[in-house]
């Protein structure tokens, strides 16, 4: 696991591949399945889906408000559609389709934020997606999972086929390296504990987990043992875990690619705060992203091995 | 390179004898405007390697003719409540967009090289926050009709005759908050307002017809109770008289008639080129033809 921090000749993957890979190996058996997009066919990376299911992609245009009501009646007619489109405009524009139509009819509808967090680095901030945590959250019905690698979107699109109710996933564009154990089962609503520590306890999800390995690496050798949680399911969240990381490691730092507010940070401190207060520091996107690339603009808001380790450090004292 | 004084009132100045004119000089010096546009364009994009080549040349143009022949502006004073307000609400085609503001003086054409550089005022899409005159933050479609529906009757509210431009891309045109605007902008009869929708029958994955049918376009605006003409959105001397037309009764929406990647050859009318980017070798070809 040591060679995972930022070593150049890790190898990294879009997390797209897997994610339409799996969608069309589920398809070929689960005939209930349906993607629904937004003009978005190449950029879900749909095109082989739509080669092999031409009728069964039913892409209604740039009209993501009608995108997300037309998934709840094809969920209504015994379809599980996978609702495919860039985040910022899956979750910001057809927010109340998602409230209304997909989470307060607990539809089995599984939502596919593409490009998420500042994947769209240099589009800027109309294009990133570091709200979607907080929005989604909001909406208690949803379960919402972010994907840390190419083995965990793979697990998560399948488990979301038998989920049987309305299901969020960050589905990223990003390259990151892989995190997961071979022997790694996926369950949803669980942590995975990469790393066992007893100072400080890291609590990642998605692009961060491969940085926070490598926080725990610069901390080990400084002395500092830091335990790495990879919260893949940030709702509902695995509470035991989190307890259990306040109780044994006294200090919790979570770090997301996400704005601070209302996402990982707030839903493990709203847990933290009323069952074992521990000191804790909230990583993430502090406000809207200047100009830059997604590689720059994380490094920018200290989202890298570095600045979580330093964050670790001024716990740890 | 010029500073931003000069170059806005060379750009002033330009502007004069575009008014002042015959029909058919006019429409040269807009077309050779236009051309400069394109090839800002390209020299903006090839920079970061990122850019919606296709958008911005279909809509170049129409661009061109609203900045340097029709509307109202100040560039030393953006902020001039007496302006006409202009919206780029297809906003992922910012280097257009850029290119005419820089053009026209509203900041350094120096800084067109760092189009998305890291910490850039100009990033992919345009920011009010960053930019002189820049109305709206767009990139999202389906923002900019709404907010230029405020605009129209912001303006009569204050009893002014500014007018207010608002440019739509067609595929733009499937988000349905354009259709709820233009249900507002019929109903109260905003004749201030102006639509002009680049028609370039193509949007990000495929052509508009195959992925959510637009047609019959200027039907729905009319019975929308917009005033609509079909028009040829490379026409210089077509865009010229329909914009600078006072408006009547109604809100006016222009149905432009648009080639993407209008002006080289190997660019135009190809749905792959909505944001491609050329190569080295095919800059210099694109720049040859642009140049003739
Ligand atoms: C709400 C929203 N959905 C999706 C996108 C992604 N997107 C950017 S440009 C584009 C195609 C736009 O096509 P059109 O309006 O015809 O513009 P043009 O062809 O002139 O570039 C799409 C789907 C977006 N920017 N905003």
């Amino acid at each position: 696991m040591n060679e995972i921090s930022q070593a150049p000749t890790v190898a990294t993957f879009d997390c797209r591949v897997a994610f339409a890979e799996t969608l069309i190996e589920l398809a070929r058996t689960d005939h209930r399945i349906v993607a629904v997009c937004n003009d978005s066919v190449g950029s879900s990376n749909l095109n082989a889906f739509q080669k092999e299911f031409p009728d069964r992609l039913i892409n209604v245009g740039i009209a993501e408000q009608n995108m997300v009501g037309v998934a709840a009646g094809l969920a209504n007619g015994g379809f599980v559609p996978y609702v495919s489109c860039a985040s910022p405009f899956l979750t910001g524009r057809a927010l109340e389709q998602i409230k209304a139509d997909v989470a307060y009819n607990n539809y089995h509808i599984v939502l596919c934020g593409q490009s998420p967090g500042m994947s769209y680095g240099e589009l800027g901030p109309t294009h990133h997606s570091i709200e979607d945590f907080a929005w989604m959250r909001a909406l208690t019905d949803l379960t919402i999972l972010v994907p840390a690698d190419p083995r965990q979107t793979r697990d998560a699109v399948r488990w979301a086929s038998t989920a049987n109710r309305p299901v969020f996933m960050r589905v990223g564009r990003f390259k990151i390296p892989s995190v997961t154990p071979e022997d790694e089962d996926f369950v949803p609503g669980r942590a995975s504990r990469l790393r066992d520590g007893r100072d400080v306890t890291l609590i990642a999800c998605g692009t961060m987990v491969s940085r926070a390995l490598g926080a725990a690496d610069q901390l080990a050798q400084k002395g500092i043992s830091a335990r790495v949680l990879n919260m893949t399911t940030i709702q509902p969240l695995d509470e035991a875990a989190v307890i259990e990381a306040a109780t044994e490691t006294g200090r919790i730092v979570t770090v997301e690619e996400a704005i601070i507010h209302g996402g990982l940070g707030s839903a493990v401190a709203e847990c933290v705060v009323q069952n074992k207060p521990v000191p804790m520091r909230i990583l993430g996107v502090p406000h809207l992203a200047p100009t830059g690339s997604t590689a720059f603009l994380l490094d920018h808001f200290g989202l890298n091995a570095e600045g979580i380790a330093k964050a670790a450090l001024e716990l740890v004292g | 390179m010029l500073d931003r004084q000069t170059q806005g009132a060379d750009s002033n100045a330009l502007i004069a004898k575009i008014l002042a004119a015959d029909e058919t000089t006019r429409s040269e010096l807009l077309a050779r405007t236009a051309t400069e546009v394109r090839v800002s364009i390209l020299n903006t994009i090839i920079g970061p390697k990122m850019g919606h080549i296709g958008g911005d040349f279909s809509v170049a143009d129409i661009l061109t003719t609203l900045f340097f022949g029709v509307m109202k502006l100040d560039p030393d004073n953006p902020n001039w409540q007496e302006r006409d307000r202009f919206i780029l609400s297809k906003g992922h085609c910012s280097a257009a967009l850029y290119s005419v503001l820089a053009m026209r003086g509203f900041f350094e054409i120096d800084l067109l090289k760092t189009f998305m550089a890291p910490l850039s005022a100009l990033n992919g899409h345009p920011n009010r926050r960053k930019i002189p005159g820049v109305e709206a933050n767009t990139g999202p479609l389906g923002h900019g009709l709404p907010i230029g529906v405020g605009c129209a009757i912001a303006a009569r509210l204050a009893k002014a005759d500014r007018r207010v431009f608002v440019v739509l891309g067609d595929g733009e045109l499937q988000e349905g908050s354009n259709w709820e605007a233009a249900m507002a902008a019929g109903h109260r009869g905003l004749s201030n307002l102006v639509a002009i929708v680049d028609r370039n029958r193509l949007q990000q994955g495929a052509g508009t017809e195959d992925t959510n049918r637009l047609e019959p376009l200027a039907d729905k605006w009319r019975s929308f109770g917009w005033e609509v003409h079909d028009v040829d959105g490379h026409d210089h001397r077509v865009l010229y008289d329909m914009l600078s037309q006072p408006g009547g009764s109604q809100p006016r929406c222009l149905v432009a008639r648009t080639i993407k990647g209008k002006g080289v050859s190997f660019i135009e009318n190809r749905v792959e080129w909505h944001h491609k980017v050329p190569s080295l070798e095919q800059v210099q070809l694109a720049h040859k033809e642009l140049a003739v």
